[in-house]
C-alpha cells in the first residue's frame, strides 16, 4: 500500500472551510484522495470502515467543534481505539484558548494548529499540512 | 504565545547529524536555543530537569539507535509521564523498517520520518521539521 493511495480525512461542519482546504490540496495536485467527515457521528462512523478493509487515512485533520459529537471526544475516541490510536490526528481549530491546546494534546492529538481567518493564510497552511503528513511524514501501517 | 524562549531538543548521537539539523534550523533569523543530548540516558536526565521547573522544548527530535538507552524505550518514558507526554516527540532515525514505525506510534511518537541519506535532502528534511512544528504547530508549553 503507497502513501499515494491512502486518503485525508478531513472532520469538519464549515462547508466553506471544507472548500477552502479541497482546494488548496487540488492546487497542490495533491494525488491521495480526500474523505469529508461533517460532523462527529460521521467520523467515528468511519471505524466499522477500517475494520471492514477500507484503507485507513494518512492523516486525519478534525475541527474542534463539531456537531453531535464533540471533536474532542471524537479524538479521545479515536486515539483509546486498539488499532487506530497510531493515525495521525492533526487539530484544525479556529481556538487557540489554553484550556483547548492541551486537553487535545492531552487526549493524543499529534498536532495543535490555528486555523487562520484570513484565505491566503489558510490556504498556505494547508499546503504545508498536506507536504509534512502526505509526503514527509512516514504513516503508520 | 512567545515559543521561542524554548528550546528544540535534539536526541541524537551522530554529530554529522547534529549539525546538519543545526544548519537546517539556523537558517530562519529567529531562532529556539537547541539543546543535544547525545545518548538515551543523557535524554531521561532533561525529564528529571523539566520536572524541576525548567522549560519544556516546543518539539524533541528523537533519534532511535541510540548509546545506553534505546529511542524507543526514551520515547516511552516521555509517553507515560503525566505532564511531559503532551510534548511532540518526532521520531527522525535512518530506520524504514516496519516494526520500529508501528512501535513508535504505539509508544505516542507525533510524527516518524526517516533521514535521508543524501546531504542536501537531510538538511531539506530539516527544514521542514523546523517549519512545521517551530512555526506552524502551535506546542503545549
Amino acid at each position: 500500500m503507497t502513501k499515494r493511495d491512502r486518503p485525508i480525512l478531513l472532520v469538519e461542519d464549515n462547508p466553506m472551510d471544507v472548500d477552502l482546504t479541497r482546494r488548496a490540496f487540488a492546487r497542490h495536485k495533491v494525488p491521495n484522495p480526500i474523505h469529508i467527515a461533517r460532523d462527529g457521528e460521521e467520523a467515528l462512523a468511519y471505524i466499522p470502515r477500517w475494520e471492514t478493509g477500507e484503507k485507513t487515512p494518512l492523516v486525519i485533520l478534525m475541527d474542534l467543534k463539531l456537531p453531535k459529537v464533540d471533536g474532542l471526544e471524537v479524538l479521545r475516541s479515536f486515539k483509546n481505539h486498539s488499532h487506530y490510536h497510531t493515525i495521525p490526528i492533526v487539530i484544525l481549530s479556529t481556538s487557540t484558548e489554553e484550556s483547548d491546546i492541551q486537553l487535545a494534546y492531552q487526549e493524543g492529538a499529534n498536532s495543535y494548529i490555528a486555523k487562520p481567518v484570513d484565505y491566503d493564510a489558510f490556504t498556505q497552511i494547508v499546503e504545508h499540512i498536506q507536504v509534512y503528513w502526505c509526503s514527509l511524514n512516514t504513516p503508520p501501517k | 504565545m512567545n515559543t521561542q524562549n524554548h528550546p528544540i531538543l535534539l536526541i541524537e548521537d551522530n554529530p554529522m547529524d547534529v549539525d546538519l539539523t543545526r544548519r537546517a534550523f539556523t537558517r530562519r533569523k529567529v531562532i529556539n536555543t537547541i539543546e543535544v543530548a547525545r545518548d538515551g540516558e543523557e535524554a531521561i536526565a532533561y525529564i528529571h530537569r523539566w520536572e524541576a521547573g525548567e522549560s519544556w522544548p516546543v518539539v524533541i527530535l528523537l533519534d532511535i539507535n541510540l548509546p545506553k538507552v534505546n529511542g524507543l524505550e526514551v520515547l516511552r518514558e516521555l509517553k507515560t509521564h503525566p505532564m511531559l507526554q503532551k510534548i511532540p516527540v518526532i521520531v527522525l532515525t535512518s530506520s524504514a523498517e516496519d516494526r520500529d514505525i508501528q512501535k513508535a506510534y504505539e509508544l505516542g511518537a507525533n510524527s516518524y520520518i526517516v533521514k535521508p541519506v543524501d546531504f542536501e535532502k537531510f538538511v531539506d528534511v530539516a527544514a521542514q521539521i523546523d517549519l512545521y512544528w517551530n512555526v506552524i504547530n502551535i506546542p503545549p508549553c
